[in-house]
């Protein structure tokens, strides 16, 4: 029986340093034999975009993202898991979200960090307003069928 | 119950949460978004679409059909566009 990985996962208004939070799973490690990180940025859609405003519901949030990363660490051999994910008012270049996944081997840092992110998308509670550039207003961002596609790529 | 609004849930309903006391024949998330489209012209553009509402009981998804607890938190919010 191998021990399962105790993922860490902060929800916060800051920003995160992915150099910094990919050392955090390998430091003092000799088992780790891939990082895989994913990280979400805001775009400015072609100009259109000032600013995204991330809502978020405070306790679930956190708490949503911890069981879909414990369901990852059961699921896949993990050494480390970490996810952040921002809320708050964010600009075009800025970070919205971080996936690091460390393992022995590839395939299941790849396919957990794309497992957490699907996921994230249709069940994290967080919702993107949209600040248009000039005096144009704001608007939700609409979720998209592709998303829960994406996630039923996962069920078994 | 205290109920929690997040996104144009909140914004069309104009409050961010309040505490209602339920009738007894509120029982499921369903009946409680039917109770709710009656209580104004607000919340009846909150959830015109029932079926695109979202709901978290004590912080946990629950579909529509799911029984209300007898006390603690429930979220309504739009389909989540984090990530």
């Amino acid at each position: 029986m191998t021990s399962v990985c105790e993922p860490l996962v902060r929800v916060q208004a800051g920003d995160f340093d992915l150099a910094t939070e990919a050392r955090r799973l390998s430091d003092g490690r000799r088992d780790v034999g891939a990082i895989v990180s994913f990280t979400g940025l805001c775009r400015d859609e072609d100009g259109r975009l000032e600013a995204l405003e991330l809502e978020h519901y405070p306790g679930m949030a956190e708490a949503e993202i911890g069981r879909i990363a414990d369901e990852a660490a059961q699921r896949w051999p993990l050494s480390g898991l970490t996810v952040i994910h921002r809320f708050g008012r964010i600009a075009p270049g800025e970070n919205i979200v971080l996936v690091v996944a460390a393992s022995a081997h590839r395939r299941a840092a790849f396919e957990a960090a794309d497992f957490l992110m699907d996921y994230l998308k249709s069940r994290a509670p967080f919702w993107k307003k949209e600040h248009a550039a000039g005096e144009t207003g704001a608007g939700w961002v609409e979720a998209k069928d592709r998303d829960q596609e994406d996630m039923k790529r996962w069920e078994r | 119950m205290k109920l929690i609004y997040f996104a144009w849930v909140r914004e069309r309903i104009g409050l961010p949460e309040e505490t209602v006391d339920l009738p007894a024949d509120v029982k499921t998330v369903a009946d409680l978004l039917n109770w709710l489209k009656e209580r104004g012209e607000n919340y009846e553009t909150a959830l015109e679409r029932p079926e695109v509402i979202r709901v978290a009981i004590n912080q946990e998804h629950a579909d529509h059909a799911a029984p209300l607890p007898a006390n603690g938190e429930i979220a309504l919010f739009p389909p989540m566009t984090g990530g």
